[in-house]
């Protein structure tokens, strides 16, 4: 066994051993603490669990590499802008009102204030959504194993389906939202620690944000000698048109998503709704203003040490992911293929997840660091994970049993039904993660076209419009995902393969999809039956925080 | 409260929105994407701004306005005597802490 992979497992067993110990602290014995943990979760501690909920092994892993390998720096803006203005639009226009308005799940929501077919049609967005992400987060844990600890896919899926399984059917919404706190802090440690080491090792300045400019001319310079566009150059990937659509869609995407959004219904109060929401921000802002600076750190020193180099005088780090296949030749072939000849960047093609899981070794830190960073990765993708099972298990359990099949179940089966939903929502998710269908990937990226296309208006009309009307919500939210779908499915590669109308990217469509929801919504909401006075009040009443009666009788479900 | 000061309440809250997510626009797609190609040529710290702006200079305004509506709102609460501060320790207003006991 390596150094590398004795410290890997030395994180991973320490790191484990803490969440196991937490869930069992935090389990729970009523619904409320299985689904909004009692709705009384301090708001720094929120915070950290939406922003560990939220960061997923593609924020973790990828991002800094899509920013810096495939979107070649300014164009990669889009993800960085996309995943954390969104949680603006969900502090200002939905965070507290939703609280105020309680209950467990965003179908809760659109349930009760439009109507039982509108609940539906969310409840199946709602799981669609969360089992594509899913499987995306099942398939990064078997990532971290193999390449690390030398297992198969299969065993280390396994072992990170039994980690959640433990902590989730456990302890619910209490044991994933405490287990995330730790979880945050694993993977920020892990992320900064090598982020603070290479910047200050390469430019003396040890914040990542500010020595991050001093390299920026030189990588500028590097990339031109190699006949690529510049690091830090406007629109030579992606049009302006195309960048405000992307962007937008990821922005309006996050603020639709139910497990970003459930978060908010643990919250203690509106006050803390609110607070829970700065604290998220500020806790992924910390990671997302740092992997701008990892992307250009860690292509600098890729470029340096593969300037006319060899097979035989490449670093340690190039032979430890071309043995993996995460390093091919320009053409995708072994880089064995590349025999005895000088090669240089630009004649061989690597893998976006490198950049972080190697980031460590290119900068030359010892071994721990690296164990570190797989720990790290494994904390990012087991938070996801969790907080989306959860929303599989409360829209079956909650929104489809309780509220559906059968309204007078007590307690214990409420919870019951909620503990075998996620188990068998883990089983499903493992699978896919072991086989995961070739589409996933494109898929989780149009995850949140479709939540923007779909959730946003009818949330945003539903709270600050008090006419907007069920069946205007229905159809708005109808016509919006069907037509997102149907472009998107005309356009990406595996199926139609257009170009679409304007060349607009599937990934940016969403934004489209939004403005016709809201305009069907509207138009709609003009000549259908209005919402009932006492539901028109109550929208009123969520508009101010502190308890209010109407508020309160329907909380108790007497309204 | 009454009927008055609940509008007054909510339309001073409406305007914030307003301002804060203009900035938001303003500071994203403005200064992020639309202005880029201008703000590039002013350079800071080695940055040309406009990349700054969609790499760092947004993500770090998005916290600001945050901070500043959570400040605002806090005020105007107090303002309107609709503050859940006692809340925040014991279980006087909003959501129960145990809904389960209100029969959900």
């Amino acid at each position: 066994m390596s150094d590398i992979q004795l410290w890997t497992l030395i994180f991973a067993i320490i790191t484990f051993s803490v969440y196991i110990y937490i869930a069992y602290a935090s389990r729970v014995s009523d619904t409320a603490g299985f689904y909004i943990a009692g709705g009384g979760i301090p708001a720094p501690a929120n915070g950290a669990a939406i922003a560990a909920d939220w960061m997923s092994a593609a924020s973790f892993i990828s991002l800094a590499g899509i920013v810096g390998l495939s979107y070649n720096g300014y164009a990669g803006g889009v993800f960085l802008m996309g995943w954390t203005g969104g949680y603006v639009l969900l502090a200002l226009l939905l965070a507290p009102y939703l609280r105020k308005f309680g209950k467990y799940t965003l179908p809760d929501f659109v349930g009760d204030r439009y109507s039982e077919t509108a609940r539906l049609v969310a409840v199946l967005a709602a799981i669609v959504v969360s089992f594509v992400y899913v499987a995306g987060q099942m398939a990064g844990v078997g990532l971290v194993f193999t390449r690390f600890l030398n297992v198969n896919t299969t065993t280390g899926v396994i072992i990170g389906m039994t980690i959640v399984f433990f902590y989730a059917v456990l302890g619910g919404m209490k044991g994933i939202t405490w287990t995330q706190v730790a979880q945050y802090s694993v993977l920020i440690i892990a992320y900064l620690i090598p982020a603070v080491a290479v910047s200050a090792k390469v430019t003396g300045i040890p914040l990542p944000q500010i020595g991050f400019g001093r390299i920026l001319e030189e990588l500028n310079g590097l990339q031109a000698d190699f006949g690529l566009a510049e690091y830090s150059g406007a629109f030579t990937q992606i049009s302006m048109p195309n960048m405000i659509l992307i962007t937008a869609a990821l922005m309006f995407g996050t603020a639709g998503l139910p497990h970003v959004i459930v978060r908010f219904y643990t919250a203690k109060s509106v006050r803390a709704a609110r607070y829970s929401a700065l604290w998220a921000i500020f806790f992924i802002a910390i990671l997302y203003t740092t992997a701008p600076s990892v992307a250009a750190f860690t292509k600098l020193q890729i470029i340096k040490d593969l300037t006319a180099t060899s097979l035989a005088d490449v670093p340690g780090w190039f032979n430890t992911w071309s043995d993996v296949g995460l390093i091919t030749t320009a053409g995708g072939g072994p880089v064995s293929d590349l025999g005895t000849s000088t090669f240089s960047y630009s004649d061989v093609a690597i893998n976006n997840d490198i950049i972080v899981l190697a980031s460590p070794e290119i900068g030359g830190l010892p071994a721990p660091i690296v164990g570190l960073v797989a720990a790290g990765a494994l904390a990012a993708a087991l938070s996801t994970a969790s907080g989306l099972l959860l929303v599989i298990s409360s829209s079956v359990a909650n929104d489809v049993y309780y509220k559906r099949i059968n309204p007078a179940a007590t307690e214990a089966k409420q919870l019951l039904v909620g503990r075998c939903a996620m188990a068998a929502a883990i089983v499903v998710a493992g699978y896919l993660g072991i086989n995961p269908p070739g589409f996933v990937a494109q898929v989780v990226a149009l995850a949140f076209g479709l939540a923007a296309a779909s959730f946003f208006p009818i949330l945003v009309l539903g709270i600050f419009w008090k006419k907007a009307t069920a069946a205007g919500a229905a159809a708005g939210m109808i016509t919006g995902l069907t037509v997102t779908m149907a472009y998107m499915i005309w356009t990406i590669d595996i199926y139609g393969n257009s170009a679409g109308i304007w060349n607009i990217p599937e990934t940016g469509f969403g934004t489209i999809g939004m403005l016709i929801n809201f305009a069907v919504t509207i138009a709609v909401s003009q000549f259908t039956k209005k919402p009932s006075p006492q539901m028109q009040e109550l929208v009123e009443e969520i508009r101010y925080p502190g308890r209010t009666k109407l508020v309160a009788a329907h909380q108790d479900g007497e309204v | 409260m009454d009927d008055q000061q609940r509008q007054e309440y909510w339309r001073k809250n409406l305007r914030l929105l307003a301002v804060l997510l203009s900035i938001w626009a303003l500071v994203s797609f403005g200064a992020g994407i639309i202005l880029v190609e201008p703000l590039n040529k002013i350079e800071i710290g080695g940055f040309p701004l406009g990349f700054w702006f969609s790499q760092q200079g947004s993500i770090i305004t998005f916290v600001a306005l945050i901070a500043y509506y959570v400040w605002r709102m806090d005020k105007l609460d107090d303002e309107y005597g609709v503050d859940e501060l006692d809340s925040a320790s014991g279980n006087t207003t909003g959501h129960p802490s145990s809904p389960a006991g209100g029969g959900h």
